[in-house]
């Protein structure tokens, strides 16, 4: 059982989690190093997922290892009716590692159970996404030059919004305060504000996206707001707008302050915060990269 | 009174077996299809239901001679009726009285009600952990969702 499988980010503990910080600086500093040659890594992406796949699979070439898998649950055998189990039973006869998508949650997990090789989950419906909430831990890391004692404003979909309650859980140990900024439709569910109360997490829960929140704010965490989620579409027509971001906002706001998006964005960051100097998506989406290349090292002992 | 004797005549007359007593009404037959006991052919099965209880108002009870269930069995009862007391008789006498305690980990037994969990959609067994004794909430090993004691289905 000491495959180094990273399933759920609660898989992590601290120190763990601080030393991928440390290694994926490593990568930054040089992403290019053949650690993995000789190495065969599938990407199995039952769902498509382009920007996490290409991310993965990048992390993978820049480290001189092999890919093979399939982007297209269409082209796999799944298609034919397989079974997860049989699809993870004959890639882990040629694999040294899985990386893994899938639309079902709690996918990574049994395939875990099942493959002699270490599993990577990229994502398992609307589970778990864990390497997304590394990298969001490195960046914040990166921008702020720790994770302790920040104030992280989250903002939009805080309901369905997955990458929302794995960073909430993952900050616990780094005495984070939270404020939740959402609609009364998309508000953070109970079951997280209850974690934050067992760990004595301070948190604040406001309609309002106002300045005042902003600028007491280290990292601004903007989510998308999917119009699916609403039964009632004028009212999503009304919320949309309420939670753009535009750089007018932003003219109060404390100097290390950066702005955070898992993307893809719609219209809940307006194009004029890109050339402010508290745009970080872009810096964001290619901390992915290092902080896949420090996953990938260790689940393969590396 | 008269209700009482004649409840007592009946645990009585079991020889040798088990009675699972204090049954909540509403779990009746959901102890009796996680016993299995449907597919019982060759012992004697009684089944008692809203029978009158000091304790509780209104019971179910089981009885079933010359079969005593292991222990691991048994705790699984605790899943839907956490309060029952299982009564081993030998030989007319009640020998052991049993309160069942709900295991940390269920393996088989609940259904998720998450219809997007891997479980439903593999042929595989499910697995939940007990997150909280008192209000018997589970949460699914896999999928990760929480399910509290009054959604909870039995595989």
């Amino acid at each position: 059982m000491d495959k180094h499988s990273l399933i759920s980010i609660s898989d992590l503990n601290k120190e763990e989690i601080l030393a991928l910080l440390k290694r994926a600086q490593e990568f930054e500093k040089n992403p290019n190093q053949r650690i993995l040659a000789g190495k065969v890594v599938a990407s199995l992406f039952f769902e498509p997922s382009t920007r996490t796949r290409l991310s993965f699979e990048t992390a993978v070439n820049r480290l001189g290892g092999r890919v093979i898998g399939f982007s297209d649950p269409k082209s796999s055998s799944q298609a034919k009716g397989e079974s997860l189990k049989d699809t993870i039973m004959m890639v882990s006869n040629y694999a040294d590692l899985i990386v893994m998508r899938h639309y079902l949650d709690g996918a990574a997990r049994y395939a875990n159970e099942i493959a002699s090789v270490p599993i990577i989950n990229a994502g398992d419906g609307s589970n778990q996404h864990p390497t997304q909430t590394m990298l969001d831990l490195y960046t914040i890391y990166q921008t702020q030059g720790t994770l302790e004692n920040l104030t992280i404003t989250m903002v939009g979909d805080l309901k369905y919004g997955r990458t929302v309650h794995s960073l909430l859980e993952a900050m616990h140990h780094f005495k984070p305060r939270f404020k939740f900024v959402a609609c009364d439709e998309l508000r953070m569910p109970e079951q997280y504000k209850q974690y934050c109360t067992e760990w004595g997490i301070e948190y604040e829960e406001t309609r309002e996206f106002s300045p005042e929140i902003i600028n007491q704010t280290d990292i601004l965490y903007m989510t998308r707001v999917q119009r699916e989620r609403f039964s009632d579409l004028m009212e999503y027509e009304r919320v949309k707008n309420i939670y753009t971001l535009t750089a007018s906002m932003l003219t109060g706001c404390k100097p290390n302050m950066r702005v955070l998006h898992p993307l893809p964005r719609v219209t809940e960051i307006a194009q004029d915060v890109d050339d402010t100097p508290q745009a970080y998506y872009f810096e964001q989406a290619l901390n992915g990269l290092y902080a896949r290349q420090a996953l990938i090292c260790r689940a393969l002992d590396l | 009174m008269v209700n009482k004797e004649k409840k007592e005549l009946a645990v009585a007359a079991l020889q040798n077996g088990t009675v699972i007593d204090h049954i909540p009404t509403q779990s009746l037959f959901k102890v009796v299809d996680l016993l299995g006991l449907k597919d019982l052919t060759d012992v004697s099965v009684t089944i008692g239901n809203n029978l009158d209880s000091n304790r509780m108002v209104k019971k179910g009870i089981i009885k079933v001679a010359d079969l005593f269930f292991p222990e691991e069995t048994l705790n699984r009862i605790a899943v839907i009726a956490p309060n029952v007391v299982v009564n081993i008789i030998r030989d007319f006498e009640v020998v052991e009285k049993l309160h069942v305690a709900l295991p940390d980990e269920l393996i088989d037994i609940v259904k998720c009600n998450n219809p997007k969990c891997i479980t439903n959609n593999e042929p595989m067994r499910t697995h939940f952990h007990v997150i909280d004794r008192e209000h018997t909430t589970l949460r699914c090993h896999y999928c990760e969702r929480p399910v509290f004691q009054h959604d909870i289905t039995l595989k």
